[in-house]
């Protein structure tokens, strides 16, 4: 198994975390895995994005040009990744900030309104990355939702702990709107 | 212990500090400012001392300082806070002081940018401070190997009694990874360094000093000097091959680079092409044998770098020019692409060379 995910978004929307997370299931389970975040002058409100390889066998490189996976959390990162996708590849969007279809044919595509579901279910737009990451993770079983929650603790700072349960939610919510996809 | 997955940058520090690394002395700039951003918290923790300098030639100044007095002490910067260093560079490998300095490589030349590069390959291997001195260069490629290495960084500085560079790029120090670090080495183990200024009670004093007026002395310790820089070519070089037992092409690339190389070379092999990859660990001493014996059934050589064409330079000489070398290279902060290195080993082996 080699998954190679690209997650982008703006800052502040969690794709940091989201690949943190994937990252740490990945290790969790003895699986080989790599992260690497943009890195920039960009701040809250700028673009972020981060490549995370989940794999069987050692990582021969962490860049990722063309991802298994694109997940993307606003319009400007679908604009600028979605050529990159393998053939075949998986496309997930959070359609409550992407207003736009994406252009390619030969892809697995599934759209998720993630902030207004995570404003209508939790009241919180913040868990908005947790829903299409419990998505990412049921179709691809890159990892278990177990792991990824397992991995909450050590990716939320301690003071963050609580927020546990409700991350917990979101990614189960996901999982279950990918189940029925 | 555990793997941890952690910031390559972060993974240095921690690693330094096991080490038994006490002393810090740094100024910030991307992308390495998490590893004195680690070691300011860190450090105080295990009785360290952790400084912000007013610049990079104060803090290279400082690392003078406290490795003159016997401590395991290092530094880090990014492309242009190196150049600053390189005065101080210069001094501690005229005056047989060791140290550790980390270069996360940035686009150059000038202030560049913050994105990565492999373009100071020349200044760390070459020279880049006057004088005719050089630096051991350990190229980690991974960040479990930046940890491993962090170690012997610190033995070899002290072995040589001279500077040792962990040249690396934003890649690296940005990436995570799982690690595992090793047991918490306590300084208070290491030997005595019967140079180190610690007081001359009872003794006769110790003079830490690159300044030599008489020419016959000089030249003397010129010839000193020399002799551990060939001790090291002898006994330091490291490498890893990689599938180059039956390749017909052989890669040579190091740190990030070498990773795409890597990649680009897993694609080759499956589509049938014999090709491997070759990536020095210490780029001074180059590891000449090991790179003759890899490409031995090599018919021609492609070097990738993050540079316009470096090591490229060192890997014709010590292939003795016997077999074409060819190069790609990207600059600025951009990255070579699996997809890129690997149509460029597949446009050399079908022949169409220019």
């Amino acid at each position: 198994m080699l998954q190679e995910i690209i997650l982008a978004g703006f800052g502040g929307q969690g794709v940091m975390s989201m690949g943190q997370l994937l990252a740490y299931a990945g290790m969790e389970e003895d699986k080989q895995v790599s992260w690497i975040p943009s890195y920039g002058p960009e701040m809250r409100g700028g673009t972020a994005n981060c490549s995370v390889t989940i794999s069987d066998v050692s990582v021969s490189s962490p860049l990722i040009s063309e991802p298994d996976t694109l997940i993307v959390l606003n319009r400007p990162s679908l604009e600028k990744f979605e050529q990159d996708i393998k053939p075949g590849g998986l496309l997930l969007i959070n359609s409550s900030l992407v207003d736009r279809d994406p252009l390619r044919k030969d892809l697995r595509i599934l759209k998720i309104p993630a902030d207004d579901l995570a404003n209508e279910k939790f009241g919180n737009t913040r868990v908005a990355n947790m829903i299409l990451l419990g998505a990412f993770v049921a179709i691809t079983k890159a990892v278990s939702l177990d792991s990824v929650v397992g991995a909450l603790k050590k990716v939320l700072p301690e003071y963050r702990h609580n927020l546990i349960p409700l991350n917990r939610q979101a990614l189960e919510l996901g999982a279950e709107l990918a189940s029925g996809a | 212990m555990a793997k941890v997955l952690m910031k390559g940058n972060e993974a240095l520090g921690e690693a330094a500090v096991r080490a038994g690394c006490r002393f810090f002395f740094g100024y910030p700039i991307t992308p390495q400012s998490e590893l004195p951003h680690y070691l300011a918290k860190r450090l105080p923790e295990v009785g360290g001392v952790f400084l912000q300098a007013e610049s990079e030639v104060a803090a290279i100044n400082m690392v003078y300082g406290a490795s003159g007095a016997g401590a395991r002490v290092m530094t880090s910067s990014s492309s242009p806070g190196i150049s600053l260093k390189m005065e101080g560079i210069s001094y501690m490998a005229g005056a047989e002081l060791p140290c550790v300095i980390v270069n996360m490589q940035r686009g150059g030349p000038g202030l560049g940018g913050i994105q990565p590069g492999q373009a100071d390959y020349f200044q760390a291997v070459k020279g880049g401070g006057h004088g005719d001195y050089r630096l051991l260069v350990l190229a980690p490629a991974s960040i479990q190997e930046m940890v491993d290495l962090m170690g012997k960084a610190f033995e070899l500085a002290d072995k040589y009694r001279n500077p040792v560079m962990i040249l690396g790029d934003g890649i690296l120090g940005q990436m995570m990874e799982p690690v595992e670090f090793p047991e918490m080495l306590d300084p208070a183990s290491l030997p005595d360094k019967p140079y180190a200024t610690t007081g001359a009670r009872e003794r006769e004093p110790r003079i830490v000093n690159s300044l030599f007026l008489d020419p016959v002395e000089l030249e003397e310790h010129n010839l000193k000097l020399k002799e551990k820089y060939d001790h090291m070519v002898a006994e330091e070089t490291r490498a890893e091959s990689y599938f180059t037992e039956d390749s017909e092409i052989v890669l040579v690339a190091y740190g990030s680079s070498a990773r795409v190389a890597k990649a680009a070379v897993d694609q080759a092999r499956a589509q049938g092409i014999k090709a491997g990859l070759f990536r020095p660990i210490t780029l001074f001493p180059f590891p000449k044998h090991q790179i003759q014996e890899a490409c031995q059934n090599a018919k021609q050589v492609l070097t990738v770098e993050m540079s316009l064409g470096q090591m490229v330079e060192d890997v014709r000489y010590n292939l003795e020019f016997r077999i074409p070398v060819h190069f790609y290279g990207r600059v600025g902060g951009m990255v070579p692409t699996t997809r890129a290195v690997f149509d460029e080993i597949k446009r050399l082996v079908d022949g169409e060379v220019d």
